[in-house]
């Protein structure tokens, strides 16, 4: 299999990158880790006729804390969010959830940008974003830097709130702090695989009562959506397995995921309920550990 | 959309080539180097018979364009080959019926390599995690989980 041909440019800095990017106008693709973007071409469900490879430039590929938060730079490899301390340290959610893209060696060239910017509805680091409350940078050459919230950064599958002259240079995350725990959860056909459904919830509590929480999850709809009405249902309340029952019955209420050829809407609504009940557990659990 | 001038190191010594951008490491190693060790099943990253290590870290090779690899250095099959303690990680395969056809051997031994080079004693559900990302379609996996087993304890 041959991709289309294509240019290609490999830009020494962000500022080169830039101005190729604008020059080369809607044609044009970034290539980041091109674990994703390689995959369709060489399927030929993407044609690029222009391809601004990253991977030249270095000052992408920076973590560090920063407002409160992790900064990551879009080139940042996945591999690197399992071993980094200071991810372990700030977002613990990110370190676990990233040993679940692909297997080791996608994720040895995979980057944080690239997932990002791809969206996939299944993907672990857009629904990791969007429970974290975490936003992105993106910039082009005519406008400048601008931050796109998470909540705002996909519109549907495989498309973004990015301009095709724009690259995502950044993602910010902010920081777990206080008497609150994460939990990350992924049903996958096998260990590598897409997620059929997963799941990543925060929860605060304020004393012995939920203080506020979020339920975000991938694999249900064209985007990392939350569970809205099962945040509310449990705001306020005292944590417990009949609250967590509660929460997930709401969920399986409040969905209606599209079925494939991987798991019908049936499975994947009864999924995401599990994985619910579980995450909200496991996240009390550690808010009252921790608190 | 002319052709790149590019430089590598493969397998210790120099490599170079004039390549279209579109041209994938894997097709570059077979084709212009006639290194057919490295393997292509389904040339979008999830059978792994291409893994290669680019700079020490084993990767897809169908997943990147030779161009990228200007300046870096990448093993493949062949040079593991021509390595020190290849003949123990024969003899492991061999012994424990760690391959049939062979076609995913070759990356499922740069698999085995870049896992060696990172963990000193894996436990089993670490080796079963490395070697999720090569298929094979005929062992069973069970034969090449002992082989890997027989050489991390041999390593440890």
């Amino acid at each position: 299999m041959k991709p289309s041909p294509f240019e290609y440019s490999a830009p020494a800095s962000l500022e080169e990158a830039l101005e190729v990017l604008a020059e080369a106008g809607s044609g044009a693709k970034v290539l980041a880790g091109g674990q994703s973007l390689v995959p369709l071409m060489n399927l030929r469900l993407a044609a690029p006729e222009h391809l601004v490879d990253l991977n030249g430039v270095g000052s992408l590929s920076e973590i560090r804390a920063d407002d409160g938060g992790l900064a990551i730079g879009a080139m940042a490899r996945q591999s690197t969010l399992e071993r980094s301390t200071l991810v372990e340290e700030l977002v613990p959610a990110l370190a676990h959830a990233a040993s679940h893209i692909g297997h080791f060696q996608v994720r040895n060239r995979g980057t944080v940008g690239g997932s990002l910017a791809h969206a996939d509805p299944t993907a672990e680091l857009p629904m990791i974003l969007l429970a974290a409350g975490g936003r992105v940078t993106v910039q082009s050459k005519a406008r400048g830097a601008r931050a796109v919230e998470a909540n705002d950064l996909v519109r549907g599958y495989f498309t973004t709130a990015i301009e095709p002259d724009e690259i995502l240079t950044e993602a910010w995350f902010p920081r777990l702090e206080g008497a609150a725990g994460w939990s990350f959860q992924e049903v996958a056909r096998r260990h590598g695989d897409f997620a059929l459904v997963a799941a990543a919830t925060v929860v605060r509590l304020d004393g012995d009562t939920v203080a506020d929480a979020v339920i975000a999850l991938a694999g249900v709809a064209d985007r990392p959506v939350r569970a809205a009405a099962a945040e509310e249902l449990i705001t306020g309340e005292a944590p417990s397995a009949a609250l967590a029952e509660h929460a997930a019955d709401a969920v399986r209420g409040e969905l209606s995921p599209t079925g494939d050829v991987h798991a019908s809407s049936e499975y994947r609504r009864e999924v995401a309920g599990v994985l619910v009940g579980r995450a909200l557990s496991e996240a009390a659990q550690r808010a009252q550990a921790g608190s | 959309m002319g052709k790149a001038a590019i430089t590598l190191t493969v397998n210790g010594a120099e490599a170079d080539g004039l390549v279209e951008p579109r041209r994938t490491l894997a097709d570059f190693l077979r084709e212009d180097l006639a290194l057919t060790g490295t393997k292509l099943g389904c040339e979008q990253g999830v059978c792994g018979a291409c893994t290669v290590l680019l700079d020490g870290q084993a990767v897809r090779s169908c997943l990147l364009f030779a161009v990228q690899a200007q300046g870096a250095s990448v093993t493949t099959v062949e040079g593991l080959a021509a390595s020190e303690d290849f003949d123990a990680l024969q003899k492991a395969f061999s012994d424990n019926h760690g391959l049939q056809c062979g076609y995913c051997t070759p990356g499922v031994l740069m698999t085995t390599r870049a896992l060696l080079d990172t963990l000193s004693s894996p436990s089993e559900n670490e080796i079963r995690e490395a070697l999720s990302g090569n298929i094979c379609r005929c062992t069973g996996y069970h034969g090449i989980v002992e082989a890997v087993k027989e050489l991390t304890a041999a390593q440890a």
